[in-house]
């Protein structure tokens, strides 16, 4: 048994033989011919047969992965009628008096170079594209059959690479999944996996010897296992099957409103800690994003991140959902989430210490930077800003007035600012006491109930001495979020959950009757919650 | 000759897709037309689409577009209308 890690590109468990795709070795020789017009009408016809073939699989396409996965292939086949690669096939052909099959291998070498110098991953992504093109038209005029030969045993299949055309052609009911060694996670070939539903990962080299052999394909881990041993194997079935009935349960909740059937409403939200989560917020058809932690940018660096890295991220997250609503946590980081250049010192108590909004508080600075950037992204989307670790009116009130500056400066600088509701986290038993009073302040309400549970019940979680006195459902949590919801209902405002108790299917019910506006939970965990709040009365 | 500037709001900028479209509306006048990214000073002809996606527009790129020929008037007015509509 062997075992390597890829990069996950797309989640699922697949079990089944290896299958190694070797690439008819693309030897394309340059031979010298006479006729260079006889050449040109040779690639002409070549290449209208591959529009055609191109046209045919974009047919495919559409019927198996929409039309807007689609429409890479019409591009390849407009691509194959621009003008500068037919002119530079046509002047190879004649200027150097060789075959048609060279020219074309080294115009789409040239033109895919251009793609892949480009800065912007999108447009370096291209080259792959010329790349598939040119070897169309290259086996065209070579008489090879592109045809698939993946024999009759369902499979998982391994490649250098594998161009979207490839990936269309493969007969999904004998592909299980596929690993490649290039390739990159915003390819075609990786966004149809992903529509597809096939389990992949990118970034392993196959051994010719894998060939034959049992593979396990974990798309969650980014495992892949040559050989497994017996238990292995029942691990993994197991796994798989666990994984296909997930499976349908998302088909199944994919798009369906989050409502009780007496026709109670909540939305469903999901958390997240860095820009790349966004993907799975929207796999798991989350309405928005509850709780985007900002920590990843202060504990990535070696010194603070600027004003321009921290909006960045916010304006990308914020566009890539599309309006939805992204809920930016400011910078909570204490004696327990290190990092150096905060110089915090150690602390005897660090959950009770010097962290999150009480170091804001205290270095302006660093929390006007962050400000800054969250009010200049909310010019690109739909961005609520929330506080953490409050206990007083009078912290609300000071951080109102440092944001209402930050607003005013920017604004005299000529930057657009969005709508941004501001609210806090209610985690402290102090904020939930006196929320009657902070409802007045703030726009919502998010609980904490992580650490709101921790400081209710002083229990350090941590410490497994008191797992056995720790109760998460205890009625004195319980009772505190009713009264948080309550309070910002009497004030006309929202509240919700943020904590791992809003993805407790067991208390949904119980979250709905005290009324709560929103359950934000890992994006996994998105539609569970959503089908316990469908089967509620 | 006429020119327009435009500023793209589409979320990936003018990728294969706009980019192919923008190459049949060209191709429909005979005027020469040239889309410059003013974002980082390249430029190339509109109706090529491999160059066009080498300029790597992006969102919130600005771009200078030059029309120049005999129907430059009516082919400058249906251009404007189709960035506004695609991009």
């Amino acid at each position: 048994m062997n075992i390597w890690e890829g990069k996950k590109i797309n989640s699922g468990v697949a079990i089944g033989k290896a299958k190694i795709l070797k690439k008819a070795d693309n030897l394309v020789k340059r031979i010298s011919i006479d006729d260079a017009d006889a050449e040109k009408q040779r690639y002409d016809a070549a290449k209208e047969k591959a529009i055609e073939q191109l046209m045919a699989l974009y047919d495919k396409a559409v019927k198996e992965v929409g039309e807007v996965n689609a429409q890479i292939f019409e591009v390849h086949s407009m691509m194959l009628e621009d003008d500068d690669y037919n002119d530079s096939v046509y002047n190879i052909i004649e200027s150097q008096m060789v075959n048609a099959e060279y020219a074309v291998a080294t115009t789409g070498d040239n033109f895919s170079d251009m793609f892949a110098n480009m800065e912007d991953e999108y447009f370096k992504a291209r080259a792959a594209d010329v790349k598939d093109i040119s070897e169309r038209v290259v086996n065209i005029l070579a008489g090879v059959d592109t045809g698939d030969d993946m024999g009759d045993e369902p499979v998982i299949i391994f490649a250098e690479d594998l161009a979207p055309s490839e990936t269309v052609q493969m007969d999904k009911s004998k592909l299980l999944g596929f690993v490649t060694h290039l390739g990159s996670a915003n390819s075609h070939t990786a966004i149809l996996a992903r529509t597809m539903g096939i389990p992949a990962l990118i970034g392993i080299e196959a051994d010719d010897s894998w060939n034959g052999k049992t593979a396990i394909l974990d798309g969650y881990s980014g495992r892949l296992i040559i050989d497994p041993d017996e238990d292995t194997l029942k691990e993994y079935e197991a796994k798989r099957q666990k994984d296909l009935e997930y499976k349908e349960l998302l088909l199944s909740l994919k798009g369906k409103e989050n409502v009780t059937q007496s026709g109670q409403k909540i939305n469903i939200y999901a958390n997240i800690g860095k820009v790349s989560d966004v993907a799975a917020v929207l796999d798991n058809d989350a309405g928005g994003i509850g709780l985007f932690r900002s920590e990843f940018l202060y504990l990535e660096k070696d010194t603070f991140p600027t004003e321009e890295e921290q909006f960045n991220a916010y304006r990308q997250v914020a566009e890539n959902m599309a309006g939805k609503k992204v809920i930016i946590r400011t910078l909570d980081i204490g004696a327990d989430k290190q990092v150096d250049y905060f110089n915090l010192g150690k602390e005897d108590n660090p959950a009770l210490g010097y962290r999150a909004i009480r170091i804001c508080l205290t270095q302006p600075d660093i929390f006007k930077t962050q400000l800054r950037a969250l009010f200049r992204a909310s010019y690109h989307g739909n961005i609520a800003i929330m506080y953490p670790m409050i206990i007083s009116v009078d912290e609300v009130r000071k951080i109102k007035k440092i944001a209402e500056e930050v607003k005013a400066e920017l604004i005299s600088e000529g930057f657009k600012i969005g709508n941004v509701e501001q609210g806090i986290m209610i985690e402290t038993p102090a904020a939930a006491v006196i929320s009657d009073l902070l409802a007045k302040e703030v726009d919502f309400f998010s609980i904490g109930t992580n650490d709101l549970t921790q400081y209710t019940l002083a229990i350090d979680r941590q410490n497994s001495k008191l797992d056995e006195f720790y109760d998460s459902h205890h009625e004195a949590v319980l009772r505190l979020i009713e009264m948080v919801v309550k309070n910002a209902h009497k004030e006309g405002i929202w509240a919700g959950i943020c904590g791992e108790l809003g993805a407790d299917t067991t208390l949904t019910e119980r979250f709905l009757e005290m009324g709560l506006d929103e359950l934000s939970v890992s994006p996994a965990r998105v539609l569970a919650v959503r089908k316990a709040v469908r089967d509620t009365k | 000759m006429i020119s327009f500037n435009y500023v793209i709001t589409d979320e990936v900028g003018i990728h294969a897709r706009p980019a192919g479209a923008l190459v049949k509306a060209a191709k429909a006048y005979g005027s020469k037309i040239v889309l410059e990214n003013l974002s980082n000073g390249k430029s190339a002809d509109a109706k090529k689409l491999m160059l066009l996606m080498s300029l790597g527009v992006k969102k919130g790129d600005e771009v200078k577009v030059t029309v120049e020929g005999d129907d430059e008037a009516v082919a400058a007015e249906e251009l404007e209308k189709f960035f506004g509509e695609n991009l």
